[in-house]
């Protein structure tokens, strides 16, 4: 039976975090939740411990990147064969988490990325979010030799060996474009499953309007230095 | 001696004095300092001995000779700045790690505790 942990950051996710990890818990029954409290100003970890899933409260707000790679440490220290990767605002739906886990045992591949775009679900992002979207699926795909239509989707599941990898590298502020080159650098392999997202329930976008233009530019240019950086090729844990 | 050279000299003896008494007093480490009383040796070097700086700054092409210093003065700076920012992209990450080994190893402390009590 394989070890799966459901990796939460969540950031002053009060009221949102109940549901999520309820329907995580239904979905998923057999899976340990881990909540990475990420400096929360409000009372996000002491909600969280009353669900009584796994909590890790780091001390200051790290950023999303910092977080997930601390759930990938504490996931590769644990032991675990799979991770995955879910957003604790609950625009992740849980009935797909199913259907990635099987995805990724069937795939063989490493690393399974649940897309908004790759079947028409019914997503439809703001314009000015749909042409950043677009610009990185484009760049994404011309980089990775492969098709990626939502390289900026939190929603993944990754095997061990990238677990692995993740716990020593795992890029810090607006890592989800990032994390896929350093993959692909490394020669992991990975694909993608169409998932339905919703709407969040609660919480906003960490990217405003201003904040767009400066992620565009950031990101573009951290993957084109992704790309000059050496890296050290995957290891085999069979 | 010309005044140029002279306030150079002054300007220079002051900054290392300040900067021994900081490293005296322990605000400033010697591996932060190294940079800075190396560019000061330069700078004092170029400011007394004056054929030198006349020698590098026709070299140059510099007509007047004591701009060289400025010149000089920087390129220190530049490349001390630089200095700083590698050595705080340093600390960042090792701020990062301690942070996430904190929180993992509260994490573990707290399993135990509820084990033991």
């Amino acid at each position: 039976m394989e070890k799966v942990l459901i990796i939460i950051p969540a950031y002053n996710e009060k009221e949102s975090l109940p549901d999520v990890i309820a329907s995580v818990r239904k979905e998923i029954p057999e899976a340990d939740v881990l909540v990475i409290n990420d400096g929360s100003t409000d009372t996000t970890g002491f909600i969280a411990r009353r669900e009584k899933v796994e909590v890790i409260d780091l001390p200051y707000n790290m950023g999303i990147g910092a977080a997930m790679q601390t759930g990938y440490k504490y996931s590769f220290a644990e032991g675990y064969d799979v991770s995955v990767q879910f957003d604790g605002d609950g625009q992740h739906p849980a009935n797909q988490i199913r259907n990635i886990l099987r995805q990724l045992q069937e795939g063989r591949v490493d690393v399974i990325i649940g897309s908004r775009f790759l079947e028409d679900t019914g997503y439809v992002p703001s314009f000015s979010r749909s042409i950043g979207i677009v610009m990185f699926a484009r760049l994404m795909s011309i980089i990775m030799r492969q098709k990626i239509t939502d390289p900026t989707s939190g929603f993944r599941a990754a095997n061990r060996a990238v677990i692995e990898f993740y716990s020593r590298h795992y890029p810090e502020d607006y890592p989800e474009v990032e994390a896929l080159v350093l993959l692909h650098r490394a020669g992991f392999t990975m694909t993608e499953v169409a998932v339905k997202m919703e709407k969040r329930m609660s919480g906003r976008s960490s990217i405003t309007p201003v904040r767009g233009i400066y992620y565009m530019v950031k990101v573009t240019l951290a993957v084109l230095v992704d790309l000059l950086k050496s890296t050290e090729r995957r290891r085999c844990y069979e | 001696m010309s005044k140029v050279q002279l306030i150079a000299i002054m300007l220079n003896l002051g900054l290392l004095g300040v900067i021994i008494e900081l490293i005296r007093r322990g605000r400033l480490k010697e591996k932060y300092s190294l940079l800075w009383l190396f560019s000061i040796g330069v700078m004092l070097l170029l400011s007394f001995w004056r054929s030198l700086l006349h020698i590098i700054a026709e070299w140059f092409g510099i007509f007047y000779a004591p701009s060289l210093l400025f010149l000089v003065a920087f390129l220190f700076l530049i490349l001390i700045s630089l200095h700083f920012t590698v050595a705080m992209s340093g600390f960042a990450e090792k701020n990062k790690r301690l942070a996430q080994e904190i929180g993992l190893l509260k994490h573990e402390l707290e399993k135990v505790n509820s084990i033991i009590k």
